[in-house]
């Protein structure tokens, strides 16, 4: 056993508004310098839709992940051997007209203008050359839906409905969106990191944050192709790529990253989760359709003796196994299991995690009424707007088993608070309800406390990064302590 | 008239190439360890995708085989020498490599092209890019003309510049072979010294980072910020 503790994260898609405050958040505090104003290192996509950029989940297109050939994990973009090929011309790297060209607009010309009998505007002018430009695309363009036939309908995801089950779901009285926010997911098995043949990217061994070197990055491009969510990007103007960072320095100081303090629906949880690294290799392997569990398996029980006993053996400290204890995150991946993994067919095995959404609504039009589509409160998810199949799609490696049991546990829990608290619904059918769900009161109470009652303290249970004794095995803390502040001098210039 | 071409000659092919040799590795070890962020490829492939690829896949695979030609040349000329007195080997040799001459020149006139009329692209492009593109030019056309009209390089270089540089190399630089030499060859010759002297103050650096390491290391990197194995191990902290 080599136990290694991992930040880990669960967003609960139910509560996410779409706001996009976490993406200005992220924005305003790194990704705000020349050559990275297109870059969104959280971003949130309606779906259905191609996100950002355009149709990054098409892996035909831009081969991100992994794959299995012969029993044996193989990057899709490159290789050993390829990269001698593809390090000069990148023939699957996604270039800005995948992104958008990032704009902005000559305010001065409000002030400036003459007086006339119009109003003065502002011309849009691109943030790369500085010339105006005529906006045609953005980030977010298909939000709400916007653009449906363009974007909704180009979702890959749909690739597994049949035309019927197409139709229906553009059909207005039909119609279905929710959001689905998206930062990098620090997966375990990055192919980001096997993908760079300097060796920029690293996972960072004590807390399992991914990050790019940017003294060593040379612009090679490969972790651009090879991240299949697309979440590491290209800095055109100092020529190095660039990627979350889950806001280290917050997470050192014991502050939640931005895009999760920020965020208003209050969907984001953060806390550790300890794991084998010996079964990184092995789970990545498994099939499609075993993944979620396969991964699931490989994170490890916290409160078991001998897990704590290894745990410590590998350098863990007491508080961070304590964190592990109170981790939200286990809570709703493992103990309760129902928050998984996003495209845990790409076998980088993500350590962010989604609980799907029960919305849209179970009902539809009829004439001008809504009715609901069940009458009972235990609804049939086969019968739901947004098929089963495509969410499966999206967080099930295709297996549906997996999301009709999250789905069904949190419409049991739905129907017992609403028994408690409305009264509507009988108890005991609820609890019946919940025992079909596997789930029980007491589980279903803390389940509805983490969703909707939670705290700050309880969406984020940060551990103590202890660089204190990082710094002492190398030199005096006391003399250190003098000089914090003073390592990188350089500013981050384009070289010649 | 022949004292000032005298003059030259010991300038440009005595004391040029430790000048450029001397600064060459003063400067990329300096900069490599003040400046390491300053170490990288600029890629522009993510501004412009279309032409990009028509200018740096012919040009890198032109240039890498005609420079290792060159470093054989120079290391082993008994063996080129060799190789080259069965004609056709000759012939494969000389042909080979000008195929290789030509599609660096071609890769270069579309990276020349794609900067000059592509905005994007232009963006960023700085005057050190320019300096580059020009003397590389002026290399790959002497090379290719020097190669036409002075047959046969391969084995000429290898009875008569191999000793000059190695002559160089060992401090004593004898020009007698150089003297004799046509303007286009000398020009080859001078620009290829200028070029080592651009290396440190350009892009150039890139082909001295070449991360042969990833054919060797695992696939995953991990790094920590202490030794996991000691650092909350009771035995360390008596
Ligand atoms: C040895 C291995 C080499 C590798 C892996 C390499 C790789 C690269 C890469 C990735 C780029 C950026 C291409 C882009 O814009 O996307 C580049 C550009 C360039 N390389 Fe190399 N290179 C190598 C050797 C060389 C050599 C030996 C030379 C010439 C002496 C050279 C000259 C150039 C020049 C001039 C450019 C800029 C092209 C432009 O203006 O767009 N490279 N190289
Ligand atoms: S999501 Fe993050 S860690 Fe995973 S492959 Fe992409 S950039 Fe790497
Ligand atoms: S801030 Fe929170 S609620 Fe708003 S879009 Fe982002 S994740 Fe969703």
């Amino acid at each position: 056993m080599d136990i290694r503790s991992q930040i880990s994260m669960v967003f609960h898609l139910d509560k996410c508004i779409g706001c996009h405050t976490c993406s200005i958040a992220c924005k305003n505090i790194w990704t705000d310098r020349k050559g990275t104003e297109y870059m969104w290192w959280n971003n949130v996509e309606t779906k259905p839709g191609t996100g950002f950029p355009t149709r990054w989940e098409d892996q035909d297109k831009y081969k991100g992940g992994w794959e299995l050939v012969d029993g044996e994990l193989k990057l899709k973009s490159t290789s050993k051997s390829k990269t001698i090929t593809n390090i000069f011309h990148n023939p699957t790297m996604p270039t800005m007209d995948d992104y958008y060209e990032p704009w902005s607009y000559k305010y001065k010309d409000l002030f400036d203008a003459p007086a006339g009998d119009d109003q003065p505007t502002a011309k849009p002018i691109s943030m790369v050359t500085g010339d105006y430009m005529d906006i045609e695309a953005g980030p977010n363009w298909d939000d709400d839906l916007s653009g449906s036939p363009i974007y909704a309908e180009n979702d890959i995801n749909l690739d597994v409905l049949s035309d019927e089950q197409r139709d229906q779901l553009f059909a207005i009285e039909r119609l279905m969106m929710f959001y689905f926010p998206r930062i990098c997911n620090h997966c375990v098995n990055p192919s980001c990191v096997a993908s760079c043949p300097s060796g920029a990217l690293y996972k960072r061994g004590e807390d399992g944050i991914v990050l790019l070197d940017q003294e060593r990055c040379r612009a090679w491009r490969s972790c651009i192709s090879a991240c299949p969510y697309k979440k590491t990007y290209y800095n055109w103007n100092t020529g190095k790529s660039e990627k979350c960072i889950l806001c280290f320095p917050r997470i050192e100081t014991g502050q939640a990253p931005a895009c999760f303090h920020s965020c208003v629906g209050r969907i984001r949880y953060l806390g550790v989760l300890l794991y084998d690294a010996d079964k990184i290799e092995e789970t990545a392997k498994h099939p499609d359709h075993e993944l979620v569990d396969a991964q699931r398996e490989m994170i490890l029980d916290p409160f078991d003796e001998n897990v704590i006993r290894e745990a410590k053996k590998n350098g863990i400290s007491e508080s961070t196994l304590k964190a592990a204890q109170e981790s939200p995150v286990y809570k709703f991946v493992k103990e309760w299991g129902i928050a998984l993994p996003p495209h845990v067919e790409y076998r980088t095995l993500p350590m962010l995690f989604y609980v799907p959404p029960m919305l849209p609504v179970m009902s539809a039009q009829e004439g001008d009424s809504v009715r609901s589509i069940n009458e009972e409160y235990f609804p049939d998810f086969d019968k739901a707007r947004v098929p089963i199949k495509y969410l499966a799609s999206m967080f099930g490696g295709g297996n549906e088993s997996h999301l009709r049991y999250v789905l069904k546990k949190q419409s049991a829990i739905r129907a017992y608070r609403r028994a408690l608290t409305v009264g509507d619904i009988d108890v005991l059918e609820a609890e019946k309800a919940l025992v079909e769900a596997d789930c029980n009161p007491e589980e279903a109470d803390k389940i509805y406390k983490l969703t909707s009652l939670c705290t700050f303290e309880d969406r984020f249970v940060i551990p103590p990064s202890h660089r204190e004794e990082a710094i002492e095995m190398m030199k005096d803390p006391l003399e250190h302590k003098q000089e914090v502040g003073f390592g990188f001098n350089d500013s981050p210039e384009r070289g010649m | 008239m022949d004292q000032f071409k005298h003059i030259l000659d010991t300038f440009f092919f005595a004391i040029f190439p430790y000048v450029t040799i001397f600064t060459f590795f003063m400067v990329t070890i300096q900069r490599y360890r003040s400046k390491a962020y300053t170490y990288s490829s600029l890629s522009s492939q993510f501004l412009e995708n279309k032409q990009h690829f028509w200018g740096m896949v012919p040009f890198h695979y032109g240039i890498i085989s005609v420079l290792l030609a060159h470093f054989i040349w120079f290391l082993v000329p008994e063996t080129v020498l060799w190789w080259n007195s069965i004609p056709v080997r000759l012939y494969v040799m000389e042909v080979g490599m000008f195929i290789f001459g030509l599609m660096t020149f071609i890769g270069l006139l579309n990276i020349i092209l794609r900067r000059r009329n592509n905005a994007l692209a232009k963006i960023v492009t700085s005057k050190a890019d320019w300096v580059v593109l020009g003397f590389l030019t002026v290399q790959v056309v002497t090379g290719l003309y020097t190669a036409y009209f002075y047959r046969w390089g391969s084995s000429w270089f290898a009875a008569s510049l191999t000793p000059y540089l190695w002559s160089v190399i060992k401090f004593s630089p004898d020009l007698t072979y150089i003297t004799a030499m046509p303007f286009m060859v000398k020009a080859h010759i001078v620009s290829a010294y200028s070029i080592i002297l651009l290396f440190p103050f350009t892009r150039l650096v890139h082909a001295l980072v070449v991360p042969n390491p990833y054919l060797w290391r695992k696939s995953q990197v991990v790094r920590w910020n202490w030794n996991r194995k000691t650092i909350r191990n009771p035995k360390n902290n008596s």
